[in-house]
């Protein structure tokens, strides 16, 4: 117990009305020191406001914040003990890099030397050394971003808040800049919080991660139990592609379970489910986890999925759409079933793609453990 | 999408601006020429000017008296334009933060005075401020009171009530001027902060300035434009007016518009007058001139 890591920041029973919208309903979470912990969720999900009231710009309607240990109520955001990277940036137009990572130390009071020191410092820690006297119109975006973190990391806040921090940068900038911010995280042992819409960017930086849907969390765990366990419907199909059936339980023991879906047919799994006989439950499963063969073909493959009884994890179907996108290709298959069912297969040679077209017959497998059941 | 381009179809171009350009050139530019021709011409008689090229009427203007006259002119622009920044700030960003629901009427309130005719709205002003006004009124049952509550306690009553002088003197002329002339202000200051990126204040605060300084640091900078567009559109209309001064002024608060006036009506010297109007103009061109010299302030977005 003593070993635990502490709460950074304890969110207690926090609700947020504004008018008639709840934007935020009766959240509980714990954000560990020195934890990366990402809020995601879809636009309008109350994240942001969520990461706002941490920074005391929204109120709460009800519950309590606190921060190392300290209740936030009636603190005014210049005096908390957390910083915020804003989604803009919000770099100071009129001043230079040096004004601008140097604006909460003058108001600190930290003076002449040691500030410039701990300016120039920061800006190193963000690759920007050298760059003091530039003013923001002469940089481009990813850089005005790096400024935004410095002015923020100079503070060297115990809880660095961060606003959609990659949403106005283009794919390339954003995948090194998600390596560069846990990179970051690592080297200064600050708490970072993050909202994002973004599952790449939660998955490929987060700790932790609180899914937020209609302003309430919808489950927080770490990056990988979120993708292969997720906890809901919802959770399943924001993150990640998948697909998603509805089903009856017809086996339910400690070591396996069958569900018999109209769409998908019999669906064997090597574990427990723990839900009532004959419930109707869910079953997902992600296009990436699907074998797909020629019928009749592929024994190697289907000696992999062979985990499961006869005529259960098997589907037959005809290719009604394909779309390649260089690593992998995703293919729409309309099952006999009526039912559509998403696959994608990587392109582990250069012509894989052209094993499959349109119209063609095929086979799918999956294995014992890969469905996943979902009671909500 | 083929987009109409007024460039290429001339024809069109012309249509739209011609009845404009008539206006301007008939109505604006000819009688400006004019004026400036009387500028440099002598009376002959009582209506005949002769335009000799003299530059007698400009050397005219710099006598003491013109100069002086000139001077307390941008003093009181220049006061006037203060009073209304300092004013017009606060209530330019009372406007902005408002809510979505009270902006417009806000707003509204600024402008409803510009719906009136400005004599009627300097009328009403002097009733306000006349030693029997209402501001004089209020005064005198104050200083009753006070005089009632100095008996109540034993004490010697206040001499009787002096109406204050509240018109025809500097102060009136600067109050109406205030008056006339702080929706001008507003306007452009409450369209600056309005752009505003409200991510700007919100991490001057989160950087641990308080609200003081992330107005004086962030707010008040990045308005700079506003703030130069409200200056200058407040100072050269009450550079130039004539007006308020006139009505609500004393026998010493005669402004530059007013000794122009008087050289078109009374004096009959339009020489003269044309030659001070000129004079206005050419301050008022420095103005613009050195508004648009000033460091523009980088805008990042």
């Amino acid at each position: 117990m003593t070993n635990a890591p502490k709460p950074i920041i304890q969110i207690r029973n926090v609700s947020k009305r504004f008018g008639k919208v709840t934007a935020v309903d009766d959240v509980n979470l714990d954000i560990l020191t020195g934890e990366f912990f990402v809020l995601l969720g879809p636009s309008g999900c109350g994240k942001t406001t969520l990461l706002r009231m941490i920074a005391g710009f929204e109120l709460p309607t009800e519950g309590q914040i606190l921060i190392d240990g300290q209740d936030m109520a009636g603190i005014a955001p210049n005096k908390r003990p957390v910083n915020m990277v804003f989604q803009s940036y919000a770099v100071f137009p009129h001043m230079s890099v040096a004004d601008n990572v140097g604006y909460g130390l003058k108001i600190a009071g930290v003076k002449g030397g040691e500030a410039k020191d701990r300016v120039a410092e920061a800006l190193e820690l963000v690759k920007l050394g050298g760059y003091e006297a530039r003013m923001p119109d002469q940089m481009s975006g990813g850089q005005r971003q790096r400024v935004a973190l410095a002015r923020s990391l100079v503070m060297r806040p115990k809880v660095l808040l961060l606003d959609e921090p990659l949403s106005a940068l283009d794919a390339k900038l954003r995948a090194q800049m998600q390596f560069e911010l846990s990179d970051l995280q690592d080297q200064v042992g600050i708490t970072f919080v993050t909202v994002t819409h973004d599952q790449d960017e939660a998955l490929s930086m987060a700790s932790r991660i609180a899914v937020i849907n209609k302003g309430d969390v919808a489950q927080l765990a770490t990056p990988s139990d979120l993708y292969e366990y997720p906890a809901n419907r919802f959770v399943a199909d924001f993150v990640g592609s998948v697909n998603i059936f509805e089903g009856k339980l017809t086996l339910d023991e400690p070591d396996r379970a069958a569900v018999d879906c109209p769409g998908l047919g019999k669906v064997y799994l090597n574990h427990g489910v723990t839900g009532p006989h004959g419930a109707d439950v869910w079953v997902a499963l992600r296009p990436e986890k699907i074998y797909l063969h020629v019928p009749g073909e592929g024994k190697a493959v289907r000696a992999a999925a062979l985990d499961a009884p006869e005529d259960h994890n098997f589907a037959r179907g005809c290719i009604k759409g394909m779309s390649y996108l260089g690593d992998i290709t995703l293919y729409e298959i309309l099952l006999d079933s009526g039912a559509m069912l998403r696959v994608s297969r990587p392109n582990l040679s250069r012509h894989d793609q052209e094993d499959f077209t349109w119209d063609d017959r095929v086979s799918m497998h999956w294995r014992a453990d890969s469905p996943v059941v979902l009671l909500g | 999408m083929a987009e109409q381009d007024w460039g290429t179809n001339k024809r069109a171009f012309a249509a739209v601006s011609l009845p404009t350009l008539f206006w301007v050139v008939a109505f604006f530019l000819v009688p400006m020429a004019i004026v400036w021709l009387y500028s440099f011409g002598e009376n002959r008689g009582l209506t005949d000017i002769d335009i000799s090229g003299t530059l007698d009427n400009y050397k005219r203007a710099t006598e003491w008296l013109y100069v002086t006259i000139f001077a307390k002119s941008f003093a009181v622009a220049a006061l006037v334009t203060l009073i209304c920044l300092i004013v017009g700030f606060p209530v330019a960003m009372a406007i902005t933060f408002a809510s979505e629901k009270w902006r417009p009427w806000l707003l509204l309130g600024i402008m409803l005075p510009f719906w009136t005719n400005l004599l009627i709205r300097t009328y009403a002003l002097m009733m306000l401020l006349g030693t029997q006004g209402f501001a004089n009124k209020g005064l005198g049952l104050l200083w009753g009171g006070a005089s009632w509550v100095k008996t109540l306690v034993g004490l010697e009553p206040l001499p009787t009530w002096e109406p204050v002088e509240l018109l025809f003197n500097n102060f009136a002329v600067v109050f109406g001027l205030v008056y006339v002339h702080l929706p001008f202000m507003v306007l452009p200051l409450y369209a600056a902060l309005d752009r505003l990126d409200r991510s700007l204040i919100e991490a001057s605060l989160d950087l641990g300035a308080g609200h003081f300084r992330t107005i004086m640091r962030i707010v008040v900078p990045l308005a700079a434009p506003g703030i130069v567009a409200g200056v200058m559109i407040t100072l050269i209309p009450a550079l130039g007016a004539y007006l308020t001064p006139d009505l609500m002024g004393g026998t010493d608060s005669q402004m530059i518009a007013n000794v122009i006036e008087r050289q078109f009506k009374k004096a009959n010297d339009w020489p003269f007058g044309a030659a001070l109007s000129f004079l206005l103009i050419y301050a008022m061109f420095i103005l613009i001139a050195l508004q648009s010299l000033r460091r523009k302030v980088p805008e990042v977005r």
